[in-house]
C-alpha cells in the first residue's frame, strides 16, 4: 500500500497536467475566431481581413478543384467546430450547403459574393457551322458564372462582406477588422490600377486570347481582354481533326495572338496549333485555386499579378 | 467543288492534316510489310502483346525527361525488345510455350507501365500514352517515323528470304542455313521499332492497328507475298486518309477513326475478298456443285 501511494500521486499529477494543458490549448483556440472557408482564395481574403484574431482554414486546399469537390466526414467536423463559415455563393460550391446541413452547425454562413453584379457564364462565341452535341454545351448547365473574384472590384465587395461577417461573429474585434479591411482595400485598389495599366500597354487589337479556361468572364468584362473559348479541346475528351481545324480557323480569322490552355491539354497539340497559327503559347493562368506558398500564386494578389503578367507577356 | 471540299481542302487548308497524312502513310510503308510477315508466321497477336509491352519503357522515359520524344522512344524500344526476348528465353528454358510466356510478360509490363505513368502524371497523361495524337505530329516525330520506315525496309530486304523460308518450312531452312535465329531476332526488333514509331502517332493501344489490320486485309486479296505486301501498304494508306477525313468531317478522334476505317475495309474483305472471301466461297462452291 505504502509503495502504491507515490505511483498514485504521480498518476494524479500526470492527469492534472494533461487536463490543464488541454484547457490551455482550448483557451488559446478560444481566443481566436475559427473561420472555415470553402476554398483557398476565400481563405486568403479572410486571413487578410481577420489578421491575428482569426484562425482560418479552407476545405478545398491549394491546387484542388472546388467545383467538383467531394466533402469528407472530417470536413463536417471542421465545419461543425467553426464559428463563422464563409462561402463564395453564386452556385460555386454546391456541395457546401449539404455539408453545412450535415454538420448541424449553428455558426452563421456568409456568402462573400453578395452584392456582386452576377454575369452569365462565358458562352462560347457562335461559330460557323456549330453543332452542339445533345443541344447543350457544358456551359449551359449553370446560368451564373461564379468566378466573380476574377475582377478586383468584386474582390473588394468580397472583402467588405467578409469584414461585416467577422464583426458580426466577433464584435470585440471590430476596430481590428475595419483597419485591416481598409488597408487591404487600398492594396486591392492599387492592384486594380496596376492591372488596368498593364492592359493599357497591350495594343487594343491584340487584347484577346483563346482559352480552355471558363473562369475569366469577370476578368474579361472588367479589364477589356476578350477570352474566346477554345471549343472542342477539353481536358476530358480527345480532340478530333474537326475541333482542331475549328480552333485554328478561329485564331486565324480573329487574329488572336495568345493561347492559354489548361495544363492537362496535350502539349504537343498546343505546340502544333501555335505553329499553325503563329499565336504565342501563354503560361499558366490560375483561376479558382491558389498555389502553395512556394508557388507563383500563393495569395489572391499574387495570383492576379501573375495572371496579368502572363497575359501581357503573351499579347504584347 | 463539293468533292474538292470533301476530299482535298482539309489537307490544303491545314498543315496538321498534311502532317498527319504523311506520318500515317510513312508508318504504313514500314509497318504493313512487318504485319504481313507477322500474320504469315502466325504471330498476329504478338503485335498486340508487344504494343502493350512498350508502355513501361516509354513511361520510364517520360518520368526521366517528360514528353521527350527521344527518351520515350528509346525506353519503349528497350522494353519491347526485353519482353520479346524474355518471352523467347522463357519458352526455350522452361516448358511454357512462347505465347503463354508472352501473355504473362506483357500483362506485367502493361501493369507496370500504368503504375509508372500514374506515379507522376495524371489520368490525362495516361490517355496520351494509350492513344497518342496523330494530329500533333511535330518535325521530330515525323523524322522518327521516316527513320523507322527506312530501317524497316532495309532490314526486311536483308532478312526477307530466311524469314519467309522459316515461315513456310522451318526444317528446310535449318538444314541449309543458320540464319533463322538471327533473322527472327532482327524481325522482333523491327516489330518493336515499328510499334514505337506508331506509338508516337497512335498510342500504345492503336499502334498495332496500322500493322496488323492492313496485313490481315491483304490476305483476302492475294496469295502472292509481294502483292500482299503492296496491298497491305495501300490498305494502310487508304485507312489513314479516310480516317483523317472522318475525323475532320464527323468529329471523331483521329486515331480510332483510322483504325475503324481499316476495320470496315476488313469486314468488306471478309465478305468480298478474292482469296477466301465468304461470297467468293459460296459462288465457287455452287460452281463445283453445278
Amino acid at each position: 500500500m505504502a509503495r502504491g501511494l507515490p505511483a498514485l500521486a504521480v498518476a494524479a499529477v500526470a492527469v492534472l497536467v494533461t487536463i490543464s494543458a488541454a484547457r490551455a490549448q482550448a483557451a488559446s483556440n478560444g481566443d481566436k475566431l475559427t473561420v472555415v472557408t470553402s476554398f483557398s482564395i476565400l481563405r486568403d481574403l479572410v486571413r487578410e481581413v481577420g489578421g491575428d484574431r482569426v484562425e482560418v482554414s479552407a476545405l478545398v486546399g491549394p491546387g484542388a478543384d472546388a467545383h467538383v469537390y467531394a466533402p469528407t466526414p472530417r470536413d463536417a467536423k471542421i465545419v461543425g467546430a467553426a464559428r463563422l463559415i464563409v462561402v463564395n455563393g453564386l452556385g460555386f460550391e454546391g456541395w457546401m450547403d449539404r455539408l453545412v446541413q450535415a454538420s448541424a452547425t449553428q455558426a452563421p454562413v456568409i456568402a462573400a459574393s453578395v452584392g456582386v453584379m452576377p454575369q452569365p457564364p462565358p458562352y462560347p462565341p457562335p461559330l460557323a457551322g456549330e453543332d452542339r452535341v445533345g443541344g447543350r454545351s457544358r456551359y449551359a448547365a449553370a446560368s451564373i458564372d461564379p468566378h466573380a473574384w476574377q475582377s478586383v472590384r468584386n474582390a473588394q465587395i468580397y472583402v467588405s462582406n467578409i469584414r461585416d461577417g467577422l464583426i458580426g461573429a466577433d464584435p470585440l474585434g471590430r476596430q481590428n477588422y475595419e483597419a485591416n479591411a481598409a488597408a487591404y482595400m487600398a492594396e486591392l485598389a492599387g492592384l486594380d490600377a496596376d492591372i488596368r495599366r498593364a492592359v493599357a500597354t497591350i495594343p487594343p487589337a491584340r487584347r484577346k486570347v483563346i482559352t480552355t479556361h471558363d473562369a475569366f468572364g469577370y476578368f474579361a468584362a472588367e479589364y477589356g481582354i476578350a477570352f474566346i473559348a477554345a471549343q472542342g479541346v477539353s481536358t476530358e475528351t480527345e480532340a478530333s481533326a474537326r475541333d482542331i481545324a475549328r480552333i485554328v480557323r478561329v485564331i486565324r480569322e480573329q487574329n488572336i495572338p495568345g493561347l492559354f490552355f489548361e495544363n492537362a491539354v496535350d502539349p504537343r497539340l498546343l505546340r502544333r496549333i501555335a505553329a499553325e497559327t503563329g499565336a504565342r503559347i501563354g503560361g499558366t493562368l490560375f483561376s479558382d485555386t491558389l498555389t502553395t506558398a512556394a508557388g507563383p500564386a500563393a495569395t489572391y494578389v499574387d495570383m492576379m499579378r501573375h495572371n496579368i503578367r502572363e497575359i501581357v507577356e503573351a499579347l504584347k | 467543288m463539293l468533292i474538292y471540299d470533301l476530299l482535298v481542302s482539309p489537307f490544303a487548308e491545314f498543315e496538321f492534316m498534311r502532317r498527319a497524312l504523311v506520318g500515317i502513310s510513312v508508318l504504313a510503308v514500314g509497318a504493313a510489310p512487318v504485319g504481313v510477315l507477322l500474320t504469315l508466321r502466325r504471330m498476329s497477336l504478338m503485335g498486340d502483346a508487344m504494343a502493350h509491352a512498350i508502355l513501361p519503357g516509354a513511361a520510364i522515359g517520360y518520368l526521366v525527361s517528360g514528353l521527350s520524344l527521344f527518351a520515350m522512344t528509346t525506353g519503349g524500344l528497350i522494353a519491347g525488345l526485353v519482353v520479346a526476348l524474355a518471352a523467347g528465353g522463357v519458352a526455350r528454358a522452361t516448358e511454357l510455350k512462347e505465347d503463354a510466356s508472352l501473355a504473362a510478360l506483357f500483362l506485367i509490363s502493361l501493369a507496370l507501365g500504368v503504375a509508372i505513368v500514374s506515379v507522376r502524371g495524371n489520368s490525362v497523361d495516361l490517355l496520351h500514352f494509350l492513344f497518342g495524337n496523330v494530329l500533333a505530329l511535330d518535325n521530330e516525330t515525323l523524322v522518327l517515323i521516316a527513320v523507322v520506315a527506312t530501317v524497316s525496309l532495309l532490314t526486311l530486304a536483308l532478312i526477307w528470304r530466311p524469314l519467309v523460308l522459316e515461315s513456310v518450312d522451318a526444317g528446310f531452312l535449318r538444314s541449309v542455313s543458320r540464319s533463322g535465329g538471327p533473322a527472327h531476332i532482327a524481325f522482333l526488333a523491327l516489330v518493336a521499332l515499328n510499334l514505337v514509331g506508331g506509338f508516337q502517332a497512335l498510342g500504345t493501344l492503336l499502334a498495332v492497328g496500322v500493322m496488323i489490320l492492313p496485313a490481315v486485309i491483304s490476305r483476302f486479296w492475294s496469295r502472292d507475298l509481294t502483292a500482299m505486301t503492296v496491298s497491305a501498304v495501300a490498305a494502310g494508306i487508304v485507312s489513314g486518309y479516310c480516317g483523317l477525313l472522318m475525323s475532320y468531317h464527323a468529329g471523331l478522334p483521329a486515331g480510332p477513326a483510322i483504325v475503324l476505317v481499316s476495320a470496315v475495309i476488313y469486314c468488306a474483305s471478309v465478305l468480298f475478298g478474292r482469296c477466301g472471301g465468304l461470297l467468293r466461297g459460296l459462288v465457287s462452291r455452287r460452281h463445283l456443285e453445278a
